[in-house]
């Protein structure tokens, strides 16, 4: 096996609030190899986006890293001060988020701004980068590259404006891609035109990219493998097609049901009972229990059910085999 | 069973030129936007008619001018055979529109933060003088949640809960036809769940009828009994669920469905569709679709396809039935 290019090791985010201490990511762990996807799904609030931000160093206070590490090619990154952390990000790890508006500057010409990235990081002269920003611009699907080259980020649809979002991030060859909600507001039509650029880009330069969506049908055609999130801890964590097929935690099996299309033919969709609770009233033990069909005596009691002390693919003491799990998809 | 919903030529065209004054300083042209542009169908009374298209594509504008928030440009729109634009008796006015019900897409901003739930709930039936004992206590339970939820406020419930406040407002004036405009785009799947299974059995219990919008497939294949896709304003297809995802005649239908995700791609390499939506401003001559369709002749370009009977469907192109894909 290769080296990993991002290691994510018993990672714990605080936040500290009137009402007490609140773990939205609460020791998550998982490895992304070179050329990987890996997709990273769940509930709205489930702490998504809270692990992507804190990998790249960017948390908003007061959120903070309170324990674990993250390595990037085997070297560790969190405890890096703010200017080192700015060396990586652009260089090393590209970012890729829903708004492409919040990754551009409106008042510059996009041409501009890649060529500055270009040059910040590879160090190349002025008349280099400007042939690398028209080929990176090209690679993404913009069509006359050279001549929109100095148009505003305003010129462009959504998205267009997400593929220069695209070549900006990944203009210094960096090895690691968080792409956060990346095609949640785009057509269908654009969003395929999105996710097949991302996995070209990422078999052909060895790249690893990190994947968060709530889309299944995304996650499946493009992710090798999947994390299941559920109030900021890991539920499940293995090869896309398994975990969709065959969940072995109840949850993402109640997931999988709740989804139109793997009720075809039925009248009513499964329903997972209750809502996910909130950060600050988490339950003893394991924090799905309460809306789980199969909670027992030990599934109340902490310590809960993590992915090391389970199987390693389910953090759940009463895993489902292919037989029970029977509301996922066939 | 009867047709409650007669949409006939529907057209609907914005202005959107600058100001009066820039455009005589800038010697700019009115600029016009045709939103909605020819669309007919009809809606049968308890069943679910969806419209489904890309941003742009005019649903919400259909659905508001259904419900009469928006006048439309051209043609008719009658509900229970009564034309509300053009209907002069105030008392079958009021009758039809205490008939009809919108819900949105964002369960946030329908409910006004500073009302308890009870009045939210009340409003229409209040609006339409109907009485309301505990009419609010009632519908909260039909909807799932709890009688005792009449004095909270919004804020204190999840985004799932909240639509089911609006879906127990929309029944208060005892609707017949619900228009919902995205109604679980902002929900989680899960919470999409509870919130589509109890439209479901609200349409069985009161025989209501929905015209549902919605881009996303999956869900649409799952709830309507009859789709309409929309492209660029204009109707191109209309089929029952089970002919649309099986023989889509229309080569924008048929790139809508390879182009959509799903479940069971694992690894599918998808030729991604070409190009993008026209502006609407400028839309392409002819058929809508032509610069971006694998199939286009020389025709498309000059002359637009009217919607036809094509087999059990109704199509709008001269290449019907023939796989662009
Ligand atoms: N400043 C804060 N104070 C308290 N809780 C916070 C704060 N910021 C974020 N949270 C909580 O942290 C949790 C994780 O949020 P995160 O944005 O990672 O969720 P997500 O999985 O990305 O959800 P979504 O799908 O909605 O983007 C949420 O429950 C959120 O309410
Ligand atoms: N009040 C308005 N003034 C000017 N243009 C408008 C107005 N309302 C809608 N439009 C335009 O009409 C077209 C159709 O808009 P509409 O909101 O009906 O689309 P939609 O199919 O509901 O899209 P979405 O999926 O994004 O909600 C769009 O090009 C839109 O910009
Ligand atoms: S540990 Fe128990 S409660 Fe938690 S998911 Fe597994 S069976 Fe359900
Ligand atoms: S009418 Fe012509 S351009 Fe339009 S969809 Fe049919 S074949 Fe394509
Ligand atoms: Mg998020
Ligand atoms: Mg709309």
């Amino acid at each position: 096996m290769s080296q990993p290019v991002l290691s994510v090791r018993d990672l714990i985010v605080e936040i500290p609030t009137r009402h007490g201490l609140l773990k939205p990511v609460d020791g998550v762990s998982y490895d992304i190899s070179p050329g990987e996807i890996l997709g990273v799904v769940g509930e709205s609030g489930a702490g998504k986006s809270m692990t992507g931000n804190a990998v790249i160093g960017l948390l908003d206070r007061p959120a903070r890293i309170a324990s674990g590490g993250i390595y990037l090619n085997g070297e560790r990154i969190d405890n890096l001060s703010l200017a080192q952390l700015r060396r990586y990000r652009g260089k090393q790890i590209g970012m890729v988020f829903q708004d492409p508006l919040t990754s551009l500057n409106p008042l510059l010409p996009i041409g501009d701004q890649l060529t500055e990235t270009i040059q910040e990081h590879l160090g190349v002269s002025g008349g280099e980068a400007h042939n690398r920003a028209v080929a990176a611009l090209d690679e993404v699907g913009i069509p006359a590259a050279k001549e929109r080259i100095g148009s505003y980020p305003h010129e462009f649809s959504g998205g267009m404006r997400q593929r220069v979002v695209i070549a900006l991030a990944l203009c210094a060859e960096p090895s690691l891609l968080i792409a956060d909600e990346p095609t949640t507001a785009l057509d269908v039509s654009v969003q395929a035109q999105i996710t097949s650029l991302l996995k070209r880009l990422c078999r052909e330069r060895g790249m690893a990219v990190m994947l968060v969506t709530h889309d299944m049908g995304v996650i499946a055609e493009t992710a090798d493998r999947v994390a299941v999130m559920y109030a900021g801890k890991l539920a499940e964590l293995g090869p896309v097609r398994e975990v969709i097929t065959s969940p072995r935690h109840p949850y993402t099996d109640g997931l999988m049901g709740s989804t139109p299309l793997a009720s075809k033919g039925k009248r009513r969709l499964h329903q997972i009972p209750g809502n996910m609770p909130r950060l600050g009233q988490l339950p003893d033990g394991c924090a799905f229990h309460p809306r789980c069909p199969y909670t027992q005596d030990r599934c109340k009691a902490d310590p809960g059910p993590r992915l090391k002390t389970c199987d390693g693919r389910a953090a759940c003491w009463f895993p489902l085999d292919g037989a029970q799990a029977a509301k996922g998809v066939a | 069973m009867g047709i409650i919903v007669s949409v006939k030529n529907l057209t609907r065209v914005f202005d959107v030129s600058k100001p009066w004054l820039n455009r005589v300083i800038e010697r700019l042209p009115k600029r016009k936007l045709t939103a909605v542009s020819d669309v007919s169908f009809e809606i049968t009374e308890n069943t679910v008619y969806a419209l489904v298209g890309e941003s742009g594509s005019g649903k919400s504008t259909i659905g508001k001018m259904i419900v009469g928030l928006l006048p439309p440009s051209d043609g008719t729109v009658e509900i229970e055979g009564v034309n509300l634009a053009t209907e002069t008796d105030a008392g079958v006015i009021e009758r039809v529109r205490s008939d009809i019900q919108m819900i949105f897409q964002d369960p946030y901003a329908s409910l006004n933060p500073r009302w308890k739930v009870g009045d939210i709930i009340e409003e229409p039936a209040v609006a339409n003088g109907d009485a309301t004992d505990g009419l609010a206590e009632k519908l909260l339970e039909q909807v799932g949640l709890s009688a005792s939820d009449v004095r909270k406020f919004p804020h204190e419930f999840s985004g799932g809960q909240r639509q089911r406040i609006c879906v127990a407002r929309a029944l208060a004036s005892e609707p017949k036809l619900i228009v919902c405009d995205e109604p679980t785009s902002a929900l989680d799947v899960s919470v999409q769940a509870q919130v589509l299974n109890l439209m479901s059995d609200l349409k069985d219990e009161f025989g209501l009828t929905y015209l549902f919008i919605s881009h996303d497939l999956t869900v649409i294949q799952h709830m309507a009994d009859r789709i309409g896709v929309l492209y660029l304003g204009r109707l191109v297809e209309e089929a029952s669920p089970a002919d649309l995802f099986e023989t889509p005649q229309h080569p924008y239908t048929q790139m809508l469905l390879e182009a959509a995700p799903r479940m069971d791609g694992f690894g599918r390499e998808v030729t991604p569709p070409e190009g993008e939506i026209p502006d609407p401003i400028n839309p392409p001559t002819g058929c809508a679709f032509h610069p971006r369709c694998p199939l286009a002749i020389d025709r498309c370009a000059t002359e637009r396809p009217v919607l036809e009977q094509k087999e059990k469907a109704r199509v709008a192109c001269f290449r019907a039935g023939e796989r662009a894909i």
